[in-house]
């Protein structure tokens, strides 16, 4: 199907006028992004909860290097600000802007990933598994379930990429760029709390 | 599919065949899918709820083996709350908002195709385990640790995770749709004071269920992972606190009590003003109460776990919490009187049902009041007088609302009435049968019968209201066949209803019954709350008919459906195995970028 049928389909979508001017895609995300504040809340207040009741170690004092997560920390920090630039490069209008941006975001986003697979493989060496004891479940549960977010992104800013390649990702789509932006930003904000509570404050 | 035209004209005749009725995304048909499915699960828990009541209809009977009384006590809760009642609401959110609002579909008509998909496919999974080595039976709340794969070695818990979790996946995206569509698609003029109280209750409920949801959701994650992987969320011998479980649990199942009556609540604010000939009584303090509720109904979840020993300030505290949310509760039950209160009143079926509701759902609230006191409650809990309880607002209070929804809208959905005098048959011999079947409960709930047990001894002096109570269950079995059979004879052979049989005040009765796929045939104008009952907003409303110009509506799509089977395939998968997750894996993200680019190649 030709490129013309898809925006076709695209704006007779958007066409319609809102009762609150507020577009209903971006409406509808920042409702799932209060849902998912409330799925790892209850994955961090789990945490919280259980820390110090360990019988048997490793526990996290023992384990977390600090220097090697700060570092990806700021990568995925780095992130959000390389995904502001694609936004800003898709509204100029900016196409080969808005692949490099995007390309930056999802390798930095893969940084990360990687660096986290790094981080669990030593882990897992040095002992500490989902079953050892209940720093390890919460642990990879949680941590677990955010790098698999970072993931889908990754994967939605290669589609995305794939996309302004084809040439269908002008400014009449920015808001393709800017909710998954808000995906972006959102999963960078929940980092930066679980990088304070678990690895900050021991 | 290059078949799915982008634009429907008006002239276009509605499609039938199964297969548009696969790709549907027309609001007003899935409304209808959820509402036949909900009613065979309604029978389905009902059926699990007579085998319950005959199995207590005598002491020390053998109907059913202690073992089968365990799995029937869960699935009977979780069919009726997940795959009836929850469902059933979503029937009338799906049929009656966009009406309700002047739009012409939901904000995400295909997300909307797809939530009702899920939740078909994760029903039949959590039903599968009845024939695929037994049902879950460590009842509805599951808590720990009696989850853990040590005391319950069976794949029945694995099959209530999962599906409760696929469950959860299809409530979620009703609730995003109807959180935007009712913020974003109200017609011009329908302030948000303009709109019907069953519009506002359902914005509240879905606001419950995006955040509550993703509560259960990590909980069920946690005892998968301890029951798959052998991890210790909930293992207390690793230092975990069982506790855990029921604050995670509460802290969705409190909201979701209110996930459930909070439908009918509006259903009934939508009926009495319509049989009493006057508006509701109070619409903002209703509209008011019904907010303060779903705040208040995140503070309360620990008066489900007085007996646990939680010191006296929580205690204290979750005591006067919801002592507090009886306010507003008794303040709508007072602006449901004052809407009577000098009406000209037409007891027609589904006012009987609605005045049904009150008495019930008062009677309900009075017994739940009372187990808010942590002293009283310690005598109460796990007897049956929590049974009796739950079943007056539930079956009292939900489901009378339901049934009050259904007689009242039914003309509307098909075009036709259903038989009065049917209804009103079904309406007593249902409210005889009710109040047989739970009333005596509160007694021998204070007598001290345990819930959950299979059996009692003759000399506990059980034995006649036991008797009674089951007598009373099964009296509501021909009340039920008595509405299906008027539902099955009416939709043939109803008296033509017209666009308003009723009088009704808002803007679904200005438009035909059943009413066209585009609903409105131009996007009507609101100029006060009850539009239909003042005269010259009552013209600009039944202006909506008079067609200007094509109207756009969006194509049928079988994404949503197959997206849906990805989901539940690649879930159920933890179970089934990797050859039934992987192809639901490929599936999901198959139906995910069709759905996204769609129309594609």
């Amino acid at each position: 199907m030709s490129g013309t049928a898809v925006a076709a389909h695209d704006s007779g979508h958007e066409a319609h006028p809102t009762s609150t001017g507020l577009n209903s895609r971006k409406m509808v995300f920042w409702a799932f992004i209060g849902s998912e504040c409330m799925l790892f809340g209850s994955l961090i207040a789990t945490y919280l909860v259980y820390r110090g009741r360990d019988k048997v170690g490793p526990h996290p004092h023992e384990i977390l290097n600090i220097p090697f997560t700060s570092f990806s920390a700021f990568v995925l920090l780095m992130s959000s600000l390389t995904m502001v630039l694609a936004l800003a490069a898709v509204q100029r209008g900016n196409k080969r802007g808005t692949q490099i941006w995007l390309a930056a975001t999802a390798l930095l986003g893969m940084v990360f990933v990687g660096g986290q697979c790094y981080e669990f493989t030593e882990f897992y060496l040095e002992g500490l598994k989902l079953q050892t004891n209940l720093f390890g479940a919460t642990f990879y549960v949680l941590t677990g379930f955010h790098g698999t977010h970072v993931t889908v992104g990754v994967i939605w800013l290669w589609s995305l990429f794939i996309l302004a390649g084809k040439g269908k990702l002008g400014p009449g789509q920015s808001l393709d760029v800017e909710i998954c932006g808000l995906y972006w930003h959102f999963v960078d904000v929940v980092w930066i709390a679980i990088f304070t509570l678990i690895y900050l404050i021991q | 599919m290059a078949t799915t035209a982008a634009t429907v004209h008006a002239a276009a005749p509605s499609e039938s065949g199964l297969w548009s009725w696969l790709t549907t995304v027309d609001h007003k048909r899935i409304g209808v899918l959820y509402g036949v499915t909900a009613f065979i699960f309604f029978l389905i828990g009902g059926i699990e709820a007579l085998m319950i009541r005959i199995q207590l209809m005598r002491p020390d009977m053998n109907f059913v083996s202690p073992d089968v009384y365990n799995q029937l006590f869960t699935m009977h809760a979780t069919t009726m709350i997940f795959l009836a009642v929850m469902p059933l609401s979503a029937s009338f959110f799906n049929f009656l908002i966009p009406l309700m609002i002047g739009a012409r579909d939901v904000a995400f008509p295909r997300l909307n195709a797809f939530s009702y998909w899920v939740f078909l496919f994760g029903a039949i999974f959590i039903n599968l385990s009845f024939v695929l080595g037994g049902a879950p039976d460590a009842g509805w709340f599951g808590y720990s640790n009696l989850t853990s794969k040590q005391y319950s070695p069976g794949h029945g818990v694995d099959f209530w995770a999962i599906g409760l979790q696929i469950l959860g996946i299809a409530s979620l995206a009703a609730g995003f749709n109807f959180i935007v569509t009712i913020i974003n698609l109200r017609a011009p003029g329908m302030k948000f004071m303009r709109m019907p109280v069953f519009v506002w209750m359902t914005l509240v409920t879905s606001f419950l269920i995006i955040l509550a949801f993703p509560v259960i959701t990590v909980a069920l994650v946690f005892l998968t992972f301890d029951r798959t992987v052998g991890t210790n969320f909930f293992i207390p011998t690793a230092g975990a606190d069982p506790l855990l479980w029921q604050h995670l649990f509460w802290l969705f199942g409190h909201p979701e009590v209110y996930i459930l009556i909070l439908p009918a609540m509006g259903i009934v604010s939508e009926v009495l003003p319509t049989f009493s000939r006057k508006p509701l009584f109070g619409y903002p303090v209703i509209v008011y109460s019904g907010i303060f509720i779903g705040f208040m109904g995140w503070g309360v979840w620990s008066h489900h776990m007085f007996s646990v020993g939680l010191g006296p300030l929580a205690d204290s505290f979750f005591a006067l919490s919801t002592m507090l949310i009886a306010i507003p509760t008794g303040v709508k039950i007072f602006n449901w009187l004052g809407t009577m209160w000098g009406g000209r009143l037409e007891l027609k079926s589904a006012m009987l049902f609605a005045i049904g509701f009150i008495i019930l759902f008062t009677m309900g609230g009075l017994s739940g009041f009372m187990h808010a006191s942590p002293p009283a409650d310690l005598q109460q809990t796990d007897t049956y007088f929590v049974v009796a309880h739950i079943h007056y607002v539930l079956f009292g209070g939900a489901i009378m609302g339901i049934f009050a929804g259904i007689y009242y809208w039914f003309p509307k959905m098909t075009g036709r009435m259903l038989d009065e005098r049917l209804g009103k048959w079904h309406f007593w011999l249902q409210m005889i049968a009710m109040n047989l079947a739970f009333f005596p409960m509160h007694f021998v709930g204070l007598l001290g019968m345990p819930r959950r047990v299979y059996t009692y001894s003759a000399n506990m002096g059980f034995n006649e209201m036991n008797f009674w109570s089951t007598v009373g269950a099964l009296m509501i079995a021909p009340a039920i066949l008595i509405f299906m059979w008027n539902v099955l004879s009416s939709v043939r052979n109803g008296k033509p209803a017209g666009n308003d049989p009723w009088g009704g005040a808002t803007l679904e009765w200005a438009i035909p019954s059943p009413p066209p796929v585009y609903n409105f045939a131009s996007v009507p104008e609101v100029k006060s709350l009850d539009p239909l009952w003042h005269p010259e907003s009552r013209e600009a409303a039944l202006a909506s008919n008079q067609m200007h110009g094509p109207i756009h509506m969006p194509p049928s799509s079988h994404w949503p459906l197959v997206s849906a089977l990805g989901v539940a395939m690649l879930l159920s998968g933890i179970l089934f195995g990797w050859y039934v997750g992987i192809p639901g894996l490929i599936l999901m993200v198959v139906g995910i970028y069709c759905w996204a680019f769609e129309p594609c190649d």
